[in-house]
């Protein structure tokens, strides 16, 4: 029903693809499908509106109507548009001042300040070797102040002490004396959550801005926002200002439409995204990633970060070198459902490989069982090492064996005998072929072991 | 339909006012007793997807309007009588309170993406079953979060009601489980899980949720008697996705959604009761005990689209 901006967009392409040329009409129903494809993204209409118009002015005339693949145009061009608004190819840092400088969090309920404050924290302490003051000014919600301390233990930076009944001006002063007198760099004042419409907590928070003169005020909203995303991010900046924005759930499903809105309606640059609850999980913002994951491109920066992390490099050799050979037996295909599952399983490098949102939705619609992994390995687990480099070993009466081990049936050990071999039969038609080369243009396909979708 | 308590009623308007103001500006804008034409009705569409209303959902309410009036001489308040007309007719069989139950303890479990207001939610459903008469217990079972478990026992201490807690990074399931078990014994007559905010994307953490509603069966095999999402009313169309995956994952049995004091739109709420018809228990309207309101169709859809029924009605 609610298809994403990637899928949508790969239909139009697909279309645009098959042709040799376009009219006018064909970039206007593009263009149409690309509106409302932002729009399901959660990017605001005004925003999309103005890209949109954009997005026109560039494709129709010569430059696309005389290309050659008027498809790959349109992509490049959308692509181009919204690296651009994101914020182009330059990263934002903070710009702090001489010390004690001061960075002001606010934002909505919920955003995730608090935690964001941490995280900025523990990157200011490692990265740039700041002695960090940690503060709480939400004397609203309950616990908040205490949140903000467990955060600065476990970061290891300063924590302003609680005082109850003081108030977030009071504190302000509180903390800026603290930071001079004890020689803090940094002071990072984390604020209540608000609502952007609420004048009496607008006007507090303002106040306590006067007082602080931050370097960096910083609007934190959560990347799931809808169109709401306009009114917030204009009425923090229009009444607090504010110097940039930090997305925080972005490790989340959502296209993350708030990103283009935000930045579009502020014009302030987007600083870091938050991508998971721990406290090393805060990035800076890189704009080629986000408009790439909104427009099937797949984010395979990312990805390749992924791999880089959580696969063993040595054992990725050695598997590379058997294939070489023409020779995979099942402890390689063991180790190989290993580290897939490491990368977040068929999902997860799915969604950050290119061009196969559609695989995806088939994917999604089929229900693949994530569980055949675990349960594949255990097969093979239960084998002798023999059995694994000699799979043609495996008679009727093995084959019990080890489904009784696993916990599987005979049935499931032939299944996975039979994707073996589906394997390894594609491994020698791609040594044919001429190896690797080949092999990444056909990565959609070959990454998925054969049979890894459930008998139709 | 019951009489709004007016209080309440001012507080979910005047923070729908500005969705209200926009959409009532644009759809004024268009209709001057006009005829209905194309042009009007894309523009209305546009108005109605400002309000989070998905495009689907507003192109159908649009094809709705079209059938109806199309061609025809309107006023400003004729369109948006028609269209809340349709959107309470969807609403309506989803506005329903959490069910009371002939069980004890009944169990509610509260689940939903980080920063949506679960901990806030239950002190203010704990604060409703308790002013009902009702013995409630609440489980701090979000033993992730930095602080989490004081800011539950806070609101436990403002409504007098037992928290039972671990410490952080202990095992949720196991405190659930020992959380029901204490509440069975002490013949309480509704235990609330807290769970602690995650991404339904996050296998792990989809699967720790999982264990808990695993756990608690040992106790009572019909627990968790209500699986409640709640929902942050700012969020756009991965709300969708939030009601689907926890649906799968943990069989949610009703939706809250929060934070409608702002100028969060709420249209999503239009096109997850299409989709999924799970019931509206509740809408989070500010942060305060009381702040939370049974969920009214007509209300909703009206205050949504700018008309002043109550002040009509009264």
């Amino acid at each position: 029903m609610f298809e994403n901006l990637t899928t949508r967009l790969g239909g139009v392409f697909d279309r645009l693809r098959r042709r040799g040329a376009l009219s006018e009409a064909d970039v206007a129903e593009a263009l149409r499908e690309i509106r409302v494809a932002l729009l399901e993204a959660d990017v605001a209409l005004p925003v999309v509106k103005e890209f949109v118009a954009g997005i026109k002015e560039r494709a129709i005339g010569q430059e696309v109507i005389r290309s050659i693949t008027p498809g790959q145009q349109i992509v490049k061009i959308v692509n181009d548009r919204l690296v651009e608004l994101l914020g182009g190819t330059e990263h934002v840092g903070l710009e702090l001042g001489s010390p004690p400088s001061v960075v002001l969090m606010c934002g909505l309920q919920g955003s995730g300040k608090t935690t964001t404050s941490g995280k900025l924290a523990l990157r200011l302490k490692n990265r740039e070797r700041k002695k960090v003051l940690l503060a709480s000014l939400d004397v609203q919600r309950p616990a908040a102040q205490k949140q903000l301390q467990v955060l600065a233990e476990q970061t290891g930076t300063g924590h302003l002490p609680i005082v109850p009944g003081q108030k977030p001006v009071e504190i302000t002063q509180r903390a800026l004396d603290t930071a001079h007198r004890e020689g803090y760099d940094v002071v990072i004042l984390d604020t209540a959550g608000r609502l952007q419409i609420d004048d009496q907590l607008m006007d507090e928070l303002a106040e306590v801005k006067l007082l602080a003169e931050p370097q960096e005020t910083l609007l934190v909203a959560d990347g799931l926002t809808g169109q709401t995303a306009v009114d917030v991010a204009r009425a923090f900046n229009d009444e607090i200002g504010v110097d940039g924005i930090v997305l925080t759930r972005m490790d989340g499903d959502a296209r993350g439409g708030a990103a283009l809105s935000m930045r579009q309606i502020t014009g302030k640059p987007i600083k870091f995204v938050g991508i998971g609850e721990k406290l090393d999980q805060l990035e800076p913002f890189v704009a080629e990633r986000v408009a790439g994951r909104i427009l099937d491109m797949g984010d395979v920066v990312s990805l390749v970060e992924k791999a880089v992390e959580n696969i063993d490099r040595e054992e990725a050799e050695k598997l590379a070198k058997k294939v070489q050979k023409g020779r995979f037996d099942l402890a390689d295909y063991r180790s190989q459902l290993v580290q897939m599952k490491k990368m977040g399983g068929m999902q997860g490098m799915l969604s950050a490989l290119p061009g196969v949102q559609k695989i995806k939705k088939q994917l999604d619609e089929k229900k693949v069982d994530e569980r055949v992994f675990t349960r594949q390995a255990a097969i093979i687990d239960s084998m002798t090492p023999l059995e694994r480099r000699d799979p043609d070993k495996l008679n009727a009466s093995r084959k019990r064996r080890i489904a009784k081990g696993s916990g599987t049936t005979v049935q499931d050990v032939n299944q996975l005998l039979k994707q073996h071999r589906q394997m390894q039969d594609m491994m020698k038609q791609m040594k044919k072929m001429g190896g690797l080369q080949n092999l990444i243009g056909k990565l959609p396909k070959g990454m998925i072991p054969p049979g890894m979708l459930p008998r139709m | 339909m019951t009489q709004p308590n007016s209080s309440w009623w001012q507080r979910l308007k005047s923070g729908l006012s500005k969705t209200s103001g926009q959409l009532t500006g644009s759809i004024s804008a268009i209709f001057v007793k006009k005829k209905l034409d194309q042009d009007m009705l894309d523009e209305l569409e546009e108005a109605l997807i400002v309000a989070d209303m998905g495009v689907e959902t507003a192109g159908r309410l649009v094809g709705h309007l079209k059938r109806e009036r199309y061609g025809r001489d309107v006023t400003d308040r004729e369109v948006r009588q028609v269209l809340a007309a349709e959107v309470a007719r969807i609403l309506q069989p989803y506005a329903k309170p959490i069910p009371s139950r002939e069980v004890a303890p009944q169990v509610i479990l509260v689940c939903g993406v980080n920063g949506t207001g679960k901990t806030t939610t239950i002190g203010k459903l704990a604060k409703m079953a308790t002013d009902a008469g009702l013995k409630v217990v609440l489980a701090a079972c979000d033993t992730f979060r930095a602080a989490a478990v004081e800011q539950l026992q806070v609101w436990g201490e403002r409504n007098g009601v037992p928290v039972y807690a671990a410490t952080q990074g202990s095992d949720p399931a196991a405190l659930a489980f020992s959380a029901l078990e204490k509440a069975k014994a002490q013949g309480a007559d509704i235990l609330m899980i807290d769970t602690a905010g995650r991404l339904h994307n996050k296998a792990a953490l989809m699967d720790e949720l999982k264990k808990i509603v695993r756990v608690i069966k040992k106790v009572d095999p019909s627990a968790p008697h209500d699986t409640v999402l709640v929902l942050d009313g700012t969020t756009g169309q991965n709300a969708h996705r939030q009601v689907e995956v926890f649906r799968d994952i943990v069989d949610v049995s009703g939706l809250v959604v929060t934070k409608l004091d702002g100028t969060a739109k709420g249209g999503v709420v239009v096109s997850l009761a299409e989709r999924f018809h799970l019931p509206i228990h509740a809408l989070g309207v500010g942060e305060a005990i009381e702040d939370l309101k049974p969920f009214e169709a007509q209300a909703f859809a009206d205050a949504l689209l700018g008309l002043d029924q109550p002040e009509q009605a009264a």
